[in-house]
């Protein structure tokens, strides 16, 4: 069976990759793109940990085939930062001791990020509505809550 | 498994003619699931979302026209849209979370023909139409005469719904559509609710849709909760008669997530709160 070609951009570098038809966009970038900052925490949707953009759209890059990624701008958590130069989520993450096992915690970085770039200003329940589609069993998301909170007013440029 | 993008809906059409065992892919957030936990998955997707148009909403006789391959956080993004259905907007906003909302699709949510899905019941209030296009052509079909049973619409082989129609509504009506769930986000129905009203100028509701999810095979209109209803200014005796209407109305399943006889009783109270605020956006006063 032949593979598919896809051209995308990933984290603003152009990508080509082949890919199986039922290979989804998290297996690709796990497997074939050594890009494993995305976690498989269920495969069905239900945890975040896989959490990516597509053209701007946050989604769970387990319900996405790499095939569909054709022609799309992706981002993934490597996009998102540096070590020398964390984003201020990140650091307000490990600021507030908002991650444990950390397995959630790209997702969460992925997702929150998703949110403050359409609303700067959420209130604490946008902030856990929005992030309702990504589960953390360690820190109890209260922590998880604050830093996301935290590093908008950050990003907005108001003191803590 | 192949993996196909269709060009136009012909294409489409003549796709799945073509191959046993080939499945439309829209959002994927039901089908890539179901291709995850079953050993044999279709032998051919094939993707709509790149036909031209499938991903639009357009204003159309007054009312919205909702491309097959327009996802749930699209349609939550459309100011005109939810001004006019904030009943059916509000029920795809309930669908799944942000992730999901990123991918799930309206149709999609139709044809996957859950008993609990939530869009349905709220399409079922608005009156919504499915264009349905196939191998002998293009039909438009009300929603609820698609509904064949648990995982089963009424569509022919080959055919597959490019859109659904929310049709223009007239000064001083509008829906509204409530979910009860055990938790407060991600979780199943255990009854939806979905109430469309329209009043006249003395607040006195004149014509009224009220449609049931998750506690029978297919979501279902309830007409003896509309006639409830009709008539009134939503008065304490109306909504009790409505609430009864729609209790009688269930077949429910037993499960963990409710009895049957916590979801005759509570899809009452659901339609009855549904009613209200779909009263009070239709401009009435209670
Ligand atoms: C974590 C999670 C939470 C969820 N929560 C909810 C919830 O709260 N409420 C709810 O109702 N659902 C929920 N769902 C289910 C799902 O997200 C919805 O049913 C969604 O609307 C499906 O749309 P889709 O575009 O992803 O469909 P797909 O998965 O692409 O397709 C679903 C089915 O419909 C067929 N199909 C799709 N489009 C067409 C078309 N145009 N013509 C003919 N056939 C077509 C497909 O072949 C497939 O059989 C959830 C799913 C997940 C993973
Ligand atoms: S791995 Fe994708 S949502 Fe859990
Ligand atoms: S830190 Fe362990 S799952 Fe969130």
């Amino acid at each position: 069976m032949s593979k598919i070609h896809v051209n995308s951009t990933i984290n603003g570098d152009t990508v080509e990759f082949l890919c199986e038809a039922d290979e989804t966009l998290l297996d690709v970038l796990r497997d074939r793109l050594n890009l494993t900052g995305a976690k498989e925490g269920c495969g069905t949707g239900d945890c975040g940990a896989c959490s990516v953009t597509i053209n701007g759209r946050l989604v769970a890059s387990c319900l996405v085939l790499g095939a569909e990624a054709e022609g799309s701008e992706i981002e993934t958590v490597e996009g998102i930062g540096a070590p020398d130069a964390l984003h201020p989520l990140q650091r307000q993450l490990l600021e507030h001791a908002a991650l444990q096992c950390g397995i959630c915690t790209p997702g969460i970085i992925v997702a929150a990020k998703a949110l403050l770039v359409q609303n700067p200003d959420p209130s604490e329940e946008d902030v856990r509505y929005w992030l309702a589609g990504n589960l953390c069993r360690c820190t109890g998301y209260d922590k998880i809550i604050r830093a996301v909170l935290a590093a908008a007013a950050e990003m907005r440029g108001e003191n803590p | 498994m192949r993996y196909v993008v269709a060009k136009d809906s012909r294409d489409a059409v003549a796709l799945l003619g073509e191959t046993a065992g080939a499945r439309v892919l829209a959002g994927g957030t039901d089908l890539l699931v179901q291709m995850k936990l079953s050993e044999t998955g279709p032998a051919l997707l094939v993707d709509i979302k790149r036909i031209p148009g499938m991903g639009d909403i357009i204003e159309e006789e007054g009312g919205f026209r909702i491309g097959a391959a327009v996802s749930g956080a699209e349609m939550g993004a459309h100011a005109a849209l939810k001004a006019q259905w904030p009943g059916v907007v509000e029920a795809v906003e309930l669908i799944g979370s942000a992730q999901v909302q990123g991918r799930a699709t309206m149709v999609g949510n139709l044809c996957n023909a859950s008993p609990a899905a939530d869009s349905v019941p709220a399409m079922l209030a608005a009156a919504a139409l499915a264009r349905i296009e196939g191998p002998e052509g293009v039909r438009d079909v009300p929603v609820v005469e698609l509904l064949a049973g648990p995982g089963k619409l009424h569509l022919a082989d080959a055919e597959l719904i490019t859109s659904i129609f929310l049709p223009a509504r007239v000064p001083q009506s509008a829906d509204a559509y409530l979910r009860f769930i055990p938790r407060t986000e991600m979780d199943i129905a255990v009854v939806g609710a979905a109430v469309s009203l329209e009043l006249d100028e003395n607040g006195v509701i004149k014509a009224a849709r009220v449609a049931l999810g998750a506690v029978a095979p297919t979501a279902r209109l309830v007409p003896e909760a509309e006639n409830a209803l009709v008539g009134t200014k939503l008065d304490a005796s109306a909504l009790a008669a409505c609430a009864a209407a729609s209790s009688a109305a269930c077949a429910p399943i037993d499960d963990k997530r409710g009895t049957v006889e916590y979801r005759t009783k509570v899809a009452g109270v659901m339609a009855t709160r549904a009613a209200k605020i779909a009263y009070i956006r239709a401009g009435g006063t209670l």
